[in-house]
């Protein structure tokens, strides 16, 4: 008997549709095809959006991936990722303020401290699975919140940190639009990784136990061990992004650690379309820019259409973007067959 | 002594509200596997509703304490019939979301209209004042609620174990495949019981009316609190969740009477707690750990 102890009601059911499976059967060409694009719209992107919004776009994609790697890939929906992203946020906006680092350094410092704040809140949370997880993961991002509510000296509590620095070897990058090709290389680094970690034998055996967990057992495979080393990797990712996101707005503030920064990662992997990768960035791309939209047109209840989409989606459009175009696809290939 | 005896009484009040709030939480799980979220907006509804009754209409305390659960439990089985259910077939994380997502529109509908200032509510006349009991004396109105609540959940643990409804509610809660098994149509009891536990929440929103602020967020907070409470009593009892709510009460009383030194005991000793319940016993201090998959 182990420490686990909710059984996971309907595996079959409630397995995502997996985008996946399909994007890998297709053709190479359209997989190098959909890369090709992919890189384009990276390297073009700040010239047909605000550059700020971009840079927005870029930390939001590497938190939907870290979330979806552990939603998609491990079976696991954290609901506290926003502890990750905002310690980061803050240990990069005082390493950067305080050390003088160039900012990739700070960065990096910043998404070690969320892996190793991951490591405690994993270690606790693996034991839970379903809707348990979700519970446990938002109380103890809550726990992170109050300290740093509290935690005054260094966190400036609701003025937050500000004035963080973009140093990086004296380059000037106060221009959001260079500043978004001095983080890219980062952020797709950051990808790489989450797409190096999905096709992994790890990663196979990560949805081997969200598919089959007793299975997974019953083969040798430690499952908390493999769950909660999923868990400090995502971690990671979500702090590369809220690392990013603190340099980006020079400003940190206690929002990134609110439950609803994690609420809004989980509804854009959803909206992307869940166990894609890619669609997550997809859905951070179209939520960042909705969001922008609406701040600048004034509309003051953005939760009112946050949590409209919320809605929308999970009652109608479970498999997300990427989900519904690889069924698509898959059922024209079919078809051609 | 009397020290020991306020922050005692402090606490199990405190521990009210999280009891009357895990209580609706645990027989909505135990009925329909949703983890509602939105169940903090309810209670921020109860007290709103409340607030405004009596600010624009004039409607009594009183009047309010039944108005408001009799409402919210109206809309709550309207929200149950007309999205929830179209959800509860599937992963449970799924109605946790669309629960999320309507919190966040509930709070902001509330912040567009009335803004987020917090908004007082007069104790009413009634219950204003203290009770004097002889080496102490506690404010009236407490001692209303402490009794209120005390006295719910007693009612409903009377109607959850001598009814033929609450046994329906526990065999399902506990055992819900075989409850279907044995010929019992718990489909007939879902709505019902939705709305009874949104109503709860809205009577605990209506009863913190006059002694919490009144603001769209003050559900929020609170439900996180109220999920890490069920997460250490154990979602699956309905006895355990109650329990787990007046022990944190407790524990966040003494903790922030007794451990001051350290700063922030109040808020985060039920997360610590949490902690330690999932070392020693994941499944919850009143869990009981189902079989392996």
């Amino acid at each position: 008997m182990t420490n686990t102890v909710d059984t996971p009601t309907d595996a079959s059911r409630s397995t995502p549709p997996s985008g996946l499976i399909a994007v890998a059967r297709a053709p190479g060409w359209v997989r190098y095809a959909l890369l090709a694009v992919g890189l384009a719209v990276a390297a073009w992107l700040p010239n047909g959006l605000y550059p700020a919004v971009a840079v927005d776009i870029l930390c939001w994609a590497l938190f939907a991936v870290a979330v979806d790697l552990l939603l998609g890939f491990t079976g696991l929906m954290s609901f506290g990722h926003a502890a990750f992203w905002g310690t980061s946020a803050y240990v990069t906006g005082l390493v950067a303020i305080h050390a003088g680092l160039p900012f990739p350094l700070a960065v990096l410092a910043g998404a070690l401290a969320a892996a190793v704040l991951a490591v405690p809140i994993g270690y606790l949370a693996v034991k839970r699975t379903g809707i348990y997880f979700a519970m446990v993961t938002l109380a103890f991002a809550q726990m992170v919140y109050y300290v740093a509510n509290e935690w005054r000296s260094v966190t400036q509590g609701e003025n937050g940190l500000q004035g963080v620095p973009r140093e990086l070897f004296g380059v000037d990058l106060t221009d959001d639009y260079f500043f978004y090709y001095a983080i890219l290389p980062i952020v797709l680094l950051g990808l790489a990784g989450a797409w190096r970690i999905v096709h992994s034998p790890f990663g196979r055996v990560l949805v081997g136990i969200r598919d089959n967990p007793a299975r997974a057992r019953a083969l040798g495979y430690p499952v908390h061990r493999y769950k909660l080393t999923a868990f400090v990797l995502s971690g990671f990712i979500a702090g590369l992004g809220g690392g990013l996101f603190a340099v980006g707005h020079r400003f940190v503030s206690l929002d990134v650690l609110h439950w609803t920064t994690s609420g809004k990662a989980v509804i854009v992997v959803v909206l992307g379309g869940i166990g894609t990768l890619w669609g997550g960035v997809l859905g951070a791309a179209l939520v960042v820019r909705l969001e922008d939209w609406l701040s600048f047109s004034g509309f003051e209840a953005i939760g009112l259409v946050t949590g409209g989409i919320f809605v929308l989606v999970v009652v109608l459009f479970r498999r997300g973007i990427w989900g519904s175009v690889a069924a698509l696809a898959h059922r024209l290939a079919a078809r051609r067959r | 002594m009397s020290g020991f005896a306020q922050n005692t009484f402090n606490g199990l009040v405190s521990g009210a509200f999280y009891a009357l709030l895990a209580l609706g939480l645990a027989v909505i799980f135990g009925m329909l596997r949703v983890v509602n979220f939105a169940h903090g907006a309810f209670y921020m509804l109860g007290a709103f509703g409340a607030y405004v009754l009596l600010s624009e209409a004039g409607v009594p305390f009183w009047a309010a304490l039944v108005i408001m659960p009799v409402g919210l439990g109206l809309l709550g089985m309207a929200l149950e019939r007309a999205v929830i259910h179209r959800l509860t077939k599937l992963d449970p994380l799924y109605n946790f979301l669309l629960t999320f997502g309507l919190t966040l529109i509930l709070q902001d509908l509330v912040k567009l209209r009335y803004g987020v200032q917090s908004s007082p509510y007069e104790t009413p006349s009634l219950l204003s004042g203290s009770v004097d009991f002889g080496l102490f004396d506690f404010p009236t109105y407490r001692v209303f609620i402490l009794g209120f609540a005390v006295l719910l959940c007693v009612a409903v643990w009377w109607v959850l174990t001598r009814t033929r409804i609450g046994m329906v509610v526990r065999a399902a809660t506990e055992r819900p495949d075989l409850t279907r098994a044995f010929g019992i149509d718990v489909g007939r009891w879902v709505t019902p019981v939705f709305g009874f536990g949104i109503g709860l929440a809205g009577l605990a929103g209506v009863l913190a009316a006059p002694m919490r602020a009144v603001n769209p967020l003050m559900g929020a907070d609170l439900i996180i609190v109220v999920f890490a409470v069920v997460v250490i009593g154990g979602l699956g009892s309905i006895f355990g969740s109650v329990a787990a709510g007046f022990g944190i009460g407790l524990v966040q009383a003494w903790g922030e009477a007794y451990l001051s030194t350290f700063p922030l005991v109040s808020q985060t000793i039920v997360f610590v707690v949490m902690a330690g319940v999932l070392l020693w016993r994941p499944a919850g201090l009143f869990g009981r750990e189902e079989a392996p998959a």
